[in-house]
């Protein structure tokens, strides 16, 4: 079975390695901060003992107040895996670092991301509409959009 | 010869080449807010069973009628019925139109097997407009009747006859290859009215 | 004398004989050696994400029939486990087990038309494609018994399957098990050492192991290139802790490997519905589920093994009769992330190939 890793040890980890970077550890998921979120990642896919190594997916959702952009890791040799949380307060360009530089399967994810939610992805080589045409002016899947 | 990096010449810049199409889409979608009226919806009843037909034109509409050659334009789930019709068990070839052609030009009947989105509108009417006439169009599926289950989404045309005008329409979702075969037989029927003299 | 030669762009699709869908390619070709390729797809973006915000629980059901629609067994089964997850309700043991036969029924006739369609492109025109075609009639027969469609069968419902089996069913499908196997040694014997495949498919379009895993691959793609993951072995759903079974790999992670992966896990698929059906117990089908479910705050995601890969929906809940988010992680899109990777150096004729390799459905991609 794969196993879901106890978030609150993994919490205290990277407390003592990212000092204020994590704003809360619920029950199955990890929420740090903006600015730390490329360190973290990166932490947990090089360290040995978590060495997550396969990005399931990424997925944003949009409450009214702030954009949460959820990424679901997991570790093909040790067969566990955990989610990443994070959020974007704002609503006119949200920005969060990209992920490709560590694994190259956030390209179309975040793409689409953009396309349909508005979120940028700073060092993304080529973040263009992919699902929608460009010259479609707004983001669908924001709640005010309908 | 070795491949060299040649990547940063290129003769079309990606990004205005997107820009440009998404123009033409801009503009087909504004175009089209009306759906197209069918072909022969001038014709009244009484004037549909008075046309009389010379034999020349009898021999030109059996000739048409049963030798139609469709083109592909399947974007989506109806495309496999359309599949399963022409294969084996459902032989479409019996009526004469098992040749399936890629290139428009020599393709006489449009099967739209799919939803249609305006992404895809101004490549879909591109198709048309390369086909020669006389050229008929088989509207099959809800999704091509009046956008389907997705009528009601941002990017989904409310079906075909808004940018190419319909001759048949075959419901069903997907409709089964005795529906679409039942719809050719009425598409034949009404080739075999036409009048050309 | 040196010749002077420039790049030039060629257009393939969206309306193309070979392109699995409406799908795209920009290629720069120098000569007719590949040097760039870039996809362009959202020909068929329906916005079932956003539709999905606005439908019931159970509303949605037809939607995701939509999304792979040559596996819409496994579609639905996703979905419903997702939700499952999220309202914690139990599902009856007859469900289960049948649920597993109808999706690896599917996973049959999915792998059947990707193969087939793969062989189309290689250049054996329609012949194993017709053939193939004759044993999906026989699978597509079988499901139309139990759902009453031939493509979109909305046969899953949130706690269980909608109707139990008719009647003729299981002697059915008893005759299908025992003709199957004939089948598939049939086509091994036409195309399994024929020398046009093993020179147009083999070493053609490689993905590396460590590429294949950073890319989040999934399923005949990850699996052809030599790392044996499984949903289905890894983080069991349903009852697929009961049954042996194997996981067919590749070693090189070609055409080849992924074309042999895929026509292996037809011969696990049988092996997985005898033992299914001999162990299928009596029993309801269906839990206790109301209409219209109002899940507690909170989200859930719920990941199986569908024929193209991992095929997963994270649901997020707000108490109310419609989801607030669903996401569909889609395996088609992740799987082409490395298609540039693939097809650079190679001729445009194999790039055709290499596309139908990867064995791609494009309503998931664009959803």
């Amino acid at each position: 079975m794969t196993l879901a890793l106890s978030v609150k040890e993994i919490a205290t980890k990277i407390e003592g390695q990212f000092p204020g970077s994590v704003v809360e550890p619920s029950q199955d998921s990890l929420v740090v901060d903006r600015e730390s979120l490329f360190e973290i990642t990166q932490f947990l896919k090089t360290s040995p003992e978590f060495d997550f190594d396969y990005l399931t997916g990424i997925t944003a959702v949009d409450y009214y107040d702030y954009f949460e952009v959820v990424y679901h890791l997991a570790s093909i040799k040790h067969n566990h895996s955990l989610i990443v949380k994070t959020r974007c307060y704002g609503r006119d360009n949200p920005t969060l670092p990209s992920m490709i530089s560590l694994w190259r399967g956030a390209d179309f994810q975040e793409r689409e991301i953009y396309d349909l939610m508005g979120i940028h992805f700073e060092g993304h080589p080529n973040l263009t509409r992919i699902v929608l045409w460009q010259g479609f002016e707004e983001h669908p899947l924001r709640k005010d959009y309908w | 010869m070795e491949v060299k990096d040649i990547t940063r010449t290129y003769i079309y810049s990606d990004k205005e080449l997107d820009r440009v199409e998404g123009e033409a889409i801009e503009a087909l979608k504004a175009h089209c807010q009306q759906p197209i009226p069918d072909p022969d919806a001038w014709l009244d009843k009484e004037l549909r069973r008075n046309i009389l037909l010379t034999t020349v034109d009898a021999t030109l509409n059996w000739a048409r009628r049963s030798s139609l050659w469709p083109v592909i334009c399947f974007p989506a789930c109806c495309a496999f019925e359309l599949i399963a019709t022409e294969a084996s068990r459902f032989d479409i070839s019996r009526f004469g139109m098992e040749i399936l052609r890629a290139s428009p030009r020599q393709g006489d009947l449009m099967i739209t097997a799919g939803t249609l989105t305006w992404k895809m509108a101004p490549q879909v009417r591109r198709i048309y407009d390369q086909m020669a006439e006389p050229k008929w169009v088989i509207a099959m599926g809800a999704c091509a009747i009046s956008g389907g289950i997705f009528a009601s989404s941002y990017s989904v045309v409310p079906g075909y006859n808004r940018i190419i005008p319909v001759d048949v329409y075959v419901p069903g979702c997907p409709p089964r290859p005795e529906a679409l075969l039942y719809g050719i037989r009425m598409l034949q029927n009404k080739i075999a009215k036409r009048t050309f003299l | 004398m040196a010749l002077r030669t420039e790049p030039f762009v060629l257009n393939v699709g969206p309306v193309h004989p070979s392109t699995h869908g409406v799908f795209r390619m920009r290629a720069t070709l120098d000569g007719e050696v590949i040097v760039n390729i870039e996809p362009v797809f959202g020909y068929l973006h329906r916005g079932i994400e956003k539709l999905a915000e606005e439908r019931t629980y159970s509303g949605i059901i037809p939607l995701t029939d939509r999304l792979d629609y040559l596996a819409s067994m496994s579609n639905n089964l996703a979905y419903v486990l997702a939700v499952e997850k999220l309202a914690e309700i139990e599902v009856p043991e007859r469900a289960e087990y049948l649920r597993v036969i109808m999706v690896e029924l599917q996973r049959i006739a999915s792998h059947l038309i990707g193969v087939g369609s793969f062989l189309n492109d290689c250049g054996a025109f329609f012949t194993p494609f017709l053939y193939m075609f004759r044993e999906r009639e026989k699978v597509v027969d079988m499901l139309d018994m139990v759902s009453g469609q031939r493509l979109t069968y909305n046969y899953m419902r949130i706690g269980g399957v909608s109707q139990d089996i008719p009647d003729e069913f299981l002697p059915a499908l008893d005759k299908f098990l025992k003709q199957m196997p004939g089948f598939i040694d049939e086509y091994d014997q036409l195309l399994k050492e024929n020398e046009i495949l093993l020179a147009r498919a083999k070493g053609v379009g490689i993905l590396p192991k460590e590429l294949a895993i950073n890319i989040s691959a999934s399923g005949p793609v990850l699996r052809g290139s030599g790392v044996k993951w499984d949903i289905r072995k890894a983080d069991p759903y349903s009852v697929y802790d009961r049954f042996e079974f194997d996981i067919p790999t590749g070693t090189v992670g070609d055409c080849y490997d992924r074309y042999r992966v895929r026509v292996e896990e037809m011969r696990q698929s049988l092996r997985i519905i005898k033992q299914a059906m001999e162990q299928l117990p009596p029993g309801a089908v269906r839990s206790e589920v109301p209409h219209l479910l109002r899940p507690p705050v909170g989200e859930a995601y719920g990941h199986i093994e569908s024929p193209k890969g991992e095929l997963g929906f994270y649901l997020v809940s707000d108490n109310s009769i419609a989801p607030y988010r669903c996401h569909i992680r889609a395996p088609s899109l992740i799987n082409l992330t490395a298609l540039r990777d693939m097809m650079i150096g190679w001729k445009i004729a194999d790039a055709i190939i290499i596309f139908g390799s990867i064995d791609v459905c494009m309503g998931e991609i664009d959803r």
